[in-house]
């Protein structure tokens, strides 16, 4: 054997399994790309949420971990909702937690200011010292003075005011919806309770203005 | 004789008042009831007596009265920029008031529609799936989630139940090739993650739907 020959054909053997690689990991990127503007088809360009016939809620700056578990909450079907459960059970380990994570980092406006100025205010009031009469602690406390939250603790800031309403009245019939699979969404429950609906509508007029 | 003065003194000073009263008593159309009826009539001349939709101009008929609102003011403002809008409805809206165009998109909002049923009957299953599911494995969204559970639309977001296949194949076609409807519409990436085929089986099926 000459040893030339051995060593072109080594030479594009590594050429080759190099080519590859990089068409592999741009392929990757390409089906990252598209996987994130079919999240941004329904969650906004921006992640700033939109409202559709359903308001599909803000992801923009939201907590990763939480993303993350909802995700699987959907694939699970621990937490109901069929147009999510369709969207998530076709993504990865791997592109789930690629998304989760890009969209922390965007910040547009909220869609929805907080409308009337006066709920805004109750809103701000409950959210900043809870309820102690009815039981229901300081949203403040978990999700943060500026609603930002924490690890699986949720951002509040900037999300849909109708979107807000609607997950918190609609609680115990959406989260947890496997008893044998017990998750951390059973914290909320106590509290979802305790709330009048109006007080829920305030203070989703105030977290829906917090940038 | 006496008689026959009388009664040509009558007459003589009845005319007067007689022309008088009819002036007073004539309906006085007022300008933007007037103008409103022409307006409709404008429109009418290409989308259908019924409004029903004609040809290439699509029904309006139960259409979401925002929906067409919002479309006026993107014609208008060049917005909408699809070859047959640029052609046709550019100028059809260039000179509606706002009242005109508040006032055309509730009448058509309010007048009862018929389903076109012009699509592929074979195609309609696959394209009820597709509206209801997407594809998540080739990143089609649902369209159900803006556009309602049976195709009705809600405020500005348009009802596509009914309309006929070839319109509504045009405008997904159109979108992937890059053309506007509104500024923050999320339609050009929706359409363009649409092959021909998922094209053919929705555009089918919205046309059976109510």
């Amino acid at each position: 054997m000459k040893i030339v020959g051995f060593h072109s054909a080594l030479r594009t053997a590594i050429l080759t399994l190099a080519l590859s690689t990089g068409l592999a990991i741009a392929g990757h990127a390409d089906d990252f790309q598209a996987k994130l503007g079919y999240c941004k088809t329904c969650h906004g360009l921006s992640g700033q949420g939109y409202h559709g016939y359903y308001p599909m809620p803000r992801l923009a700056g939201q907590q990763p971990k939480y993303i993350e578990n909802q995700l699987r909450a959907f694939i699970e079907r621990r937490r109901k909702n069929a147009i999510m459960a369709n969207v998530a059970h076709a993504l990865s380990p791997s592109m789930l937690s690629a998304l989760a994570h890009h969209f922390r980092d965007l910040d547009p406006p909220p869609l929805n200011g907080g409308r009337s100025s006066s709920a805004v205010a109750t809103g701000k009031r409950i959210y900043d010292d809870g309820l102690p009469e009815s039981n229901v602690p300081a949203c403040s406390a978990c999700h943060g003075q500026d609603a930002k939250g924490q690890d699986q603790i949720p951002r509040l800031a900037g999300q849909l005011p109708d979107y807000f309403y609607a997950k918190l009245v609609n609680w115990s019939a959406e989260r947890g919806q496997n008893s044998a699979m017990p998750d951390s969404s059973a914290v909320m429950g106590p509290t979802s309770h305790n709330l009048t609906k109006s007080q829920i509508s305030a203070v989703a007029a105030y977290v829906s203005s917090l940038r | 004789m006496s008689a026959d003065h009388a009664e040509a003194d009558f007459m003589k000073r009845i005319w007067p008042t007689l022309m008088i009263l009819v002036l007073l008593c004539a309906p006085v159309s007022s300008r933007a009831g007037e103008t409103v009826a022409a307006s409709v009539r404008n429109c009418t001349w290409c989308h259908g007596t019924g409004a029903q939709g004609y040809t290439v101009a699509p029904r309006l008929a139960g259409q979401r009265a925002l929906y067409v609102e919002a479309q006026l003011r993107g014609y208008a403002a060049h917005i909408r920029d699809n070859p047959l809008s640029k052609q046709y409805m550019w100028n059809a809206a260039a000179n509606l008031s706002p009242y005109v165009v508040r006032d055309l998109a509730d009448y058509f909002a309010s007048l009862p529609s018929k389903s076109a049923h012009d699509g592929n009957r074979g195609l309609a299953e696959r394209g009820q799936a597709i509206y209801l599911e997407g594809i998540p494995d080739a990143n089609v969204v649902a369209c159900l989630a803006c556009h309602g559970p049976a195709g009705e639309g809600v405020r500005e977001i348009p009802r596509l139940g009914g309309m006929s296949y070839f319109y509504l194949k045009r405008r997904l076609q159109e979108w992937g090739q890059g053309y506007h409807s509104a500024p923050a519409s999320p339609m050009p990436l929706a359409a363009s993650t649409l092959s021909p085929d998922d094209i053919e089986a929705l555009a089918s099926y919205l046309s059976f739907a109510r």
